[in-house]
């Protein structure tokens, strides 16, 4: 087996054992991008110095024993809108062109104190806004399994690059199914985790309600155990929470009898394409023969989640995306006639179309005479939404549907309909306005070779079920 | 003017509470250090930084609140104020707008006709400060220091219940020294540690609804919000008068040329797009909360001087100035303790102390000289071991530098000479060298020998007891 | 289209988000904030009398910090990204 094939925890175990090294790990990947990436696109910025000199740290202190962990030596792809201290962090927009952070995110922090090698920073739709990394500032990222396609989005390059062997695992976020929608094109595993499991310190917000960072990874296991140590409490994030129950690995167990699925008839209708359907009711017979208890069941608002989350996303990032204005860091225009004429040249230059159309949407719903009609409308709607899901949650243990209602779509066909792009998202938007975790797992191929993805949504905090589910499906189909 | 016209004002009131950090991040709040040294990622608008409250902002403003009379917001939350500036890092402000932590409050003001008469407060909120922005002409562009960006701000909302810049000054002294007693705000206008924008608008005396407003801002000094009051009392009804309309609007006053100007940019939409801010979470206030910060309110004023009444022997018009600061009233109380009398004490405070405030133009609450060092000093006098003249010389190097009087008195050599030999020879020689006064005192003239008492204690070099040389000369002539 | 965008309502938008387009990008602009509107008013079907609108998906209250200086004097990294700056501040265009 290549090296660049393996897991990141059998990487590891393998590093442990003396078998490789940290620093042959990192070689390896270089080597992959160099020979991949410059069709792929899956990086923003390589760090080829900082990999190799932290992989000799590390590959030290495992040697030495105060490095033990699952991960340690492991060299990980960051999505950019993640601040790494010393290391360019565009979120795949020309505002932050030249931002070098000053800190860490607290998630990453986690990761490189159980070792991880950063090997660099992946490409992503700019700012998150986006389902396809097309509208990254510094090109598209193409899809491993057929170039014609796209990764999907906004975690593409993340999703792309441990698709392709040019990272063991990746970090990604998901605001609106930015992580499971391109793991689901890509053929990996991606999860978003409960919000607030993992602090949000450092990632460069664009909908603060709704963000969360999760991984992107190879299988089932690599998954529960990067999430495992990426969770954390972080005193810094007011929204961070307290879990004692953040040992996910506990969870790979092959073993769902007795355990009730629900399978939304609203996830399989119009819109859904046919071969994507037969692949998620063939992974739900899947699970039933193991023992789980699948049904359908009428899930309400499923058509309301998408106005309700664009409202309420647009309007978070119309004020997140405030600051960048051209004084304290980032790109300022060149000429400009005064304070305001700076403002404007600057953003209108250093934002891409995407971004500005959301900026305008979310500056109009939040502006005078139209934040009772629109903002808190779509507030109440979000309600309504949790409560139509803690009302599913009462009779299932969790939720099986689609990722996305297609496999990738080719490049340059998503743009040019933003509405059509948006109800891309219908499967996934709901999760995060109501919080929940949700997996996706690779669950087959269409006619074309591109992958399909399952979606496995729990109740808050079930992460655990999740990672049962999915490892035991996982495991079957490996058979 | 054919018309009778009411001034009718509200005040927003911005406090810069006493905490040693900011509201959302682990900054000093000290303030003179160097342009943005006391900055970190979340006051300066980093991208992924995150605000987390400081407990402290909360409970000041808690306090506040109970002592105006406010009823405290159980489930309140933090909002964004969305403005584009370079003081405001993030280009929105943290604020409080649709659930503020405190509501529905007064104070009462005495009225120049010695009535009293209560202000109402609409509301008092938890904010964050801006950064100072400084122009520079010689590169002709403004520089950004974020020291004092997240700074904890609260404001005070009044109803529009004033109706003239005395009213307004009693509310501000009122605001003030409830504030200065809890101990969360120095409260300073000039150093824009307390700051008042003023709205305000005219109608037809006996008139029911309201004129149109406007805000004036930049008003650092009682004497500055004084004459903007009447500036733009004058300059509506003007307007009105000649038949135009007030704009609302928010103006700037210009102290130095005595008018204001209209802050109106077309950039300026005055749009805030207020939304609760994501990264902060509800503050629910428990019973328990709000029963630990009332039992920690200090005496307020009205209690203290009704106790100083039965406890202390001073007259009213003393205690009504002592208890004018907290930290005066703290000092004459820690005095007393050690064993001063309660008069002597006041008096010290009353004279000396005030003359000096007065004359250095500073606060009561910047007195510097401790409670310790006083009392001694009044020892000092009472043991006669100095004479008032030089217990006044020493009293105000202790002002300026706190020195202990005992030390000082030793140092300097300005103990009373007592002794009886010394003091003989010194009249003596007075005597003899001044016979013409010699000559009127004997010939009747009393007030000659004020004229001699003054020689000697010259001679003495202040050293003397004054009522010994008076009786000693009067022997001796 | 049911909400038509004016040309004054994207200017203001404009002035407020600190955007400027061009003729051609305001066009667009009109028309795709017309059509996502059309899409949102969707939630107009939804009766919400006395739902209260939930900002926060967990009722997690109450964090605060401790009133500790944790922070020194960080200038230098501060203005490590400052397109422009003086004398230890940011340098911006003149505000008045």
């Amino acid at each position: 087996m290549h090296i660049a094939d393996m897991t990141a925890v059998s990487l590891a175990a393998a590093i442990r054992e003396g078998k490789t090294t940290a620093v042959e790990a990192a070689e390896a990947m270089l080597a992959r991008i160099a020979e991949k990436d410059k069709e792929l696109n899956c990086y923003v910025t390589v760090d080829k110095e900082g990999a190799l000199r932290k992989a000799a740290e590390v590959q030290e202190k495992i040697e030495k024993g105060e490095l033990t962990g699952p991960l340690a030596g492991v060299p990980v792809a960051i999505k950019d809108n993640l601040c790494t201290e010393g290391l360019l962090t565009t979120c795949a927009s020309r505002i932050l062109h030249n931002f070098v952070p000053t800190y860490t995110a607290e998630a990453v922090r986690n990761l490189q104190k159980a070792g991880a090698v950063i090997l660099g920073k992946t490409n992503m739709d700019e700012f998150a806004m986006g389902s396809t990394t097309e509208t990254s500032a510094y090109g598209v990222t193409r899809n491993p399994h057929n170039t014609e396609h796209v990764p999907g989005g906004s975690s593409g390059g993340s999703a792309a690059a441990v698709a392709a062997g040019e990272c063991f695992y990746a970090l990604g976020s998901d605001t609106g199914g930015s992580i499971r929608q391109p793991a689901s094109y890509c053929g990996v595993v991606g999860m978003k985790p409960t919000y607030g499991t993992v602090s949000r310190y450092g990632l460069i917000a664009y909908g603060s309600s709704l963000d969360q960072i999760g991984p992107l990874t190879k299988d089932v296991r690599d998954c529960a155990t990067v999430l495992e140590v990426i969770a954390s409490h972080d005193d810094k994030d007011s929204t961070s929470l307290v879990r004692e129950d953040t040992d996910f690995t506990k969870a790979l167990v092959e073993d769902v009898k007795g355990m009730r699925i629900g399978i939304p008839n609203d996830y399989l209708g119009e819109g859904l394409d046919a071969e994507v359907k037969d692949a998620i009711l063939q992974a739900a017979k899947v699970l039933e023969a193991q023992g789980a208890v699948v049904e359908r069941f009428d899930l309400s608002l499923v058509e309301y989640a998408i106005p309700a989350y664009y409202t309420i996303a647009a309007a978070e990032a119309s004020s997140n995306l405030e600051r960048f204005d051209g004084i304290k860091y980032g790109y300022r225009t060149e000429e400009y006639a005064g304070l305001h004429n700076m403002y404007k040249k600057s953003r209108s230059e250093g934002f891409g179309e995407e971004v500005k159309r959301r900026i305008m949407l979310g500056s109009f719903v939040l502006s005078s005479g139209y934040y009772d009609a629109y903002y808190l409308k779509a507030l109440r709607v979000k309600a309504l939404i949790k409560k139509a899901f803690d009302e599913a949650f009462a009779k299932y243990d969790m939720i099986l549907g689609p990722v996305a209602p297609t496999t990738a779509p080719r490049l340059g066909e998503s743009l040019a309909d933003p509405i059509k792009m948006y109800l891309g998202d219908i499967y996934t938007i709901a999760i995060n306005l109501a919080g929940l975790p949700g997996i996706s797992v690779p669950c087959g191929q269409d006619s074309k070779g591109l992958p399909i993805g399952m979606q496995l949504i729990g109740d808050c905090f079930q992460e655990k079920k999740l990672i049962r589910a999915a490892y035991t499906y996982e495991q079957y189909e490996k058979k | 003017m054919s018309k009778q016209y009411e001034t009718v004002i509200g005040l927003e009131v911005h406090v810069e509470l006493a905490t040693k950090t900011k509201i959302f991040c682990g900054c000093s709040t000290a303030f003179g250090a160097g342009p943005n040294t006391q900055t970190c990622p979340v006051c300066t608008g980093m991208p992924g930084s995150l605000p987390v409250l400081n407990k402290q902002v909360l409970e000041y403003a808690i306090a506040v609140g109970l002592a105006t009379n406010c009823d405290i917001t159980r489930y309140a939350k933090f909002d964004r104020k969305n403005y584009f500036y370079p003081d405001n890092p993030q280009n929105y402000q943290i604020s409080q707008l649709y659930l503020p932590i405190c509501r529905n409050g007064g104070v009462e003001i005495e009225t120049e006709d010695g009535g009293v008469k209560t202000v109402g407060i609409h509301e008092i909120h938890m904010e964050e400060d801006a950064g100072k922005l400084i122009h520079d002409d010689w590169e002709d562009c403004s520089l950004v220091d974020y020291n004092r960006s997240g700074v904890p701000l609260i404001e005070i909302v009044s109803e529009p219940d004033m109706r003239s810049a005395e009213e307004v000054i009693a509310y501000l002294e009122k605001l003030r020294l409830i504030i200065q007693y809890l101990g969360a705000s120095d409260c300073k206008l000039q150093e824009g540690s307390m700051r008042a924008d003023v709205n305000l608008s005219v109608r037809e005396a006996g008139a029911e609804a309201f004129g149109v407003r406007t805000e004036m801002k930049n008003l650092n000094s009682f004497r500055a919000i004084s004459r903007a009051i009447a500036g733009e009392t004058e300059r509506q009804i003007d307007l009105l008068e000649s038949g135009e309309k007030v704009v609302q609007e928010t103006r700037r006053w210009d102290d130095a040329k005595g008018e204001s100007y209209a802050m109106r940019s077309k950039e300026d939409a005055q749009d805030y797009r207020y939304f609760p801010d994501p990264d902060l979470v509800p503050i629910s206030v428990s019973d328990e909360m709000l029963e630990e910060i009332r039992q920690k309110q200090p005496e307020f004023r009205s209690d203290k001087m009704k106790r100083y009444k039965e406890e202390f022997d001073i007259p009213d018009y003393d205690i009504d100035i002592i208890t004018q600061s907290k930290h005066m009233a703290d000092v004459f109380e820690a005095t007393v303790e050690l064993g001063a009398e309660p008069k002597k004490v006041s008096n010290w405070l009353m004279g000396e102390t005030l003359r000096l405030l007065k004359e250095k133009e500073m606060d009561a609450q910047d007195l510097r000289f401790s409670p310790e060092h006083l009392a001694k000093l009044i020892g000092l006098v009472d043991a006669k071991a100095i004479n008032s003249s030089v217990a006044k010389e020493v009293f105000e190097v202790m002002f300026e530098e706190d020195v202990d009087p005992e030390q000082y008195v030793e140092e300097k050599g300005l103990k009373t000479v007592n002794d009886e030999g010394a003091l003989k020879k010194a009249i003596e020689k007075v005597i003899a060298a001044n016979p013409q006064s010699v000559a009127d005192y004997r010939g009747g003239k009393e007030k000659a020998i004020g004229f001699l008492v003054g020689q000697t204690m010259k001679a003495m070099k202040g050293k003397a007891d004054p009522g010994a040389v008076n009786r000693m000369l009067k022997e001796l002539l | 289209m049911a909400n038509i965008i004016s040309d004054e309502t994207i200017e203001y938008v404009g002035i407020l988000a600190k955007l400027e387009l061009s003729e051609e990008e305001k066009e667009q602009a009109k028309k795709d904030m017309g059509r996502m509107l059309d899409y949102i008013d969707k939630l107009g079907e939804l009766d919400t009398t006395g739902v209260e609108p939930m900002s926060h998906v967990f009722p997690v209250q109450n964090v605060f910090r401790e009133d500790v200086v944790t922070n020194g004097d960080t200038r230098e990294q501060l203005l490590s990204n400052a397109p422009q700056e003086k004398d230890g501040m940011f340098m911006v265009p003149r505000t008045f």
